[in-house]
């Protein structure tokens, strides 16, 4: 909250002291990775904020100038670490924009599937963090308990639980699994056997009927608790012209107002992914926000990764259903070497966090001449320093958590 | 509106000294500004009724130079360095990619960093994006309010997404190699 208050003489005295320089970070637990915050502040007040980025930097973009595409993909799965899924599916699309590639069906439905899982994974860890960095531990807990499962599936279906190479250019690296016995968090949670087999898409299916009750929960504990409230209710506005005018994407944008989703307003090559699956883009104001919160606060840009969960399920199952009859194969070839043309192209795609966009240039070449990875978290962690100011010291983890950043998709 | 009709809507208000150059057949066709003039062109491009670009996607810079004697002859570009920047119109939905091509070095001194005029003061999300350019490809924005690094240390030397850059043996007392 701004301090105005009447009596300058109580301003001086409890809350104005020295101006003092503090280093929030790289280390503070609420900035969620290593950001380095240089705050000028007066007593309780914060008069500038400065951030320090670039403590994860290792300068992937060279890197994907040494490499083909093909192999520059983990290192895209390092990128934003909580939904790589999400980066592996934008970079491969912007390869086969620029070489020009068909996929069939099943690979398009199965990226579907897989991305949208991610996405909740990715918002359920955005919710517990959050929850942390306004002291409350347990939606943490569920959350992660929750995530836990997903992770769980994603390793039966490519052997990774975090960096998963999975999605790649021309399809997935594998079908997806037939049989797999029941991820042990699941078992417990769903009151079945440990020993249980059954189909992946069976497992992911129960697994949010399981899930889908629980959102009401979280809404309980967390969005709608009268603390959280007063912590970020009318807190942290962000106007619909400077996120446009900052470059925000994503829940940012949308929880600013500005109804723009990738995956319905993209390149025609990312949209057409979703032509046969019905979703909503759930765009700020909300007619059942509490009294206190205003366009582009931070109760809105939280409520719209939590409307977002709600219609990624909706995606999943329909994914679910449409994949057993889907036609083609998961993957169509793609050669490592594969010289890439003599032309550029640029691909945005809306991840968990906002429009991750790859820019490639070829040179006839198997190695791109420039490989750009420009980051979402980026352009959301710039107005930073015009939310913060003026601000209590206390509200800086409730603004920097809304934006909801991964510094090592910042850095790269 | 279609990248041809922006095209020639740029040239009609500016010329062809500014309007230096396009593609409209490439995957994402692109219009070549003259460095000079990219402010004045940016303005036009976020304020015109018939534009509208108010988001500015990306912008980054590309070392266009090959290390590689052998490679030379098959490279098929002049030594340069470009700034790409790549727009959408939220209101009217279209895109459109402009790109300004300034010489590898000023005056061909090597060290010196071309200049291309800031666009800060049109997005202000150029400010940080500028940064990087300057800090990873080497370009001097000029009239940029803060140029310096954002990614890499403030006392790092020179610029690692230069073809010819060679990665520093020590730092600090840290080897490298």
């Amino acid at each position: 909250m701004s301090v105005t208050l009447e009596d300058p003489r109580i301003v001086e005295f409890d809350v104005r002291t020295d101006e003092m320089l503090v280093n929030m970070g790289p280390q503070h637990p609420s900035t969620h990775g290593v950001l380095r915050l240089l705050l000028r502040t007066d007593g309780e007040i914060v008069n500038e904020v400065t951030p320090h980025l670039g403590y994860l930097h290792r300068c992937a973009e060279k890197i994907g100038e040494n490499l083909s595409p093909v192999q520059w993909i983990p290192y895209t799965d390092r990128m934003d670490y909580l939904a790589g899924m999400n980066m592996n599916l934008g970079m491969s699309l912007a390869v086969e924009k620029l070489v020009g590639m068909e996929l069939p069906e099943k690979a398009v439905v199965l990226r579907v599937l897989i991305a949208e899982l991610n996405r909740i994974a990715s918002h359920l860890v955005g919710m517990g963090a959050y929850g942390l960095d306004l002291g409350t531990f347990s939606p943490f807990l569920y959350a992660f308990r929750e995530r836990e499962i997903i992770l769980d599936l994603f390793e039966e279906a490519c052997g990774a639980r975090l960096t998963y190479s999975y999605l790649t250019v021309g399809g997935a690296t594998h079908d997806l699994p037939t049989t797999i016995p029941i991820p042990p968090g699941l078992a417990s949670l769903t009151h079945r056997s440990p020993n249980l087999k059954l189909s992946w898409l069976e497992a992911v299916s129960m697994f949010l009927d399981w899930l889908e009750p629980r959102i009401k929960e979280y809404h309980t504990l967390l969005t709608r608790n009268h603390i959280f409230i007063k912590r970020t209710a009318g807190l942290g506005i962000l106007s619909r012209e400077d996120a446009i005018d900052f470059g925000c994407t994503g829940p940012v944008l949308r929880g600013s107002g500005v109804d723009w989703d990738l995956r319905r307003d993209g390149d025609p090559i990312y949209t057409k992914m979703y032509d046969d699956f019905d979703f909503d883009v759930p765009v700020a104001p909300f007619t059942d926000a509490p009294r206190e919160a205003v366009l582009g606060d931070n109760w809105c840009r939280f409520y719209v990764r939590m409307m977002e969960v709600a219609q990624a399920i909706r995606l999943v199952r329909q994914a679910i259903e449409k994949y057993p009859t889907a036609e083609g194969t998961h993957r169509v070839p793609h050669k490592m070497a594969t010289k890439l043309p003599k032309d550029e192209c640029y691909l945005e795609t809306e991840c968990p966090r906002g429009a991750m966009g790859f820019y490639f240039v070829g040179n006839g070449e198997v190695n791109p001449l420039r490989a750009r990875a420009k980051s979402s978290c980026f352009c959301n962690l710039a107005p930073t320093a015009p939310l913060c100011e003026g601000f209590l010291l206390a509200d800086i983890p409730a603004v920097v958590g809304s934006l909801d950043i991964v510094m090592g998709e910042i850095d790269r | 509106m279609n990248a041809e009709e922006i095209l020639n809507l740029l040239v009609d208000e500016f010329g062809n000294e500014k309007i230096t150059g396009s593609n409209l057949e490439a995957i994402d066709p692109w219009v070549e500004v003259s460095a000079g003039s990219i402010e004045e062109v940016s303005r036009l491009l976020k304020t015109d009724d018939r534009l509208q670009f108010d988001h500015l996607n990306n912008l980054c810079g590309a070392d266009y130079f090959e290390v590689d004697e052998k490679k030379k002859a098959k490279f098929g570009h002049e030594p340069h360095v470009e700034v790409v920047y790549h727009l959408t119109s939220y209101s009217l939905r279209h895109k459109i990619t402009i790109k300004v091509c300034v010489p590898r070095w000023k005056d061909d001194k090597e060290g010196e960093l071309p200049d291309v005029p800031t666009v800060s003061t049109v997005w202000k999300i150029a400010d940080w994006h500028e940064r990087e350019a300057f800090d990873l490809v080497g370009i001097n924005f000029v009239g940029h309010p803060n140029l310096n690094r954002i990614l890499c240390a403030e006392d790092w030397v020179g610029h690692p997404l230069r073809k010819d850059y060679e990665f520093p043996l020590e730092y600090h007392g840290i080897r490298g190699k």
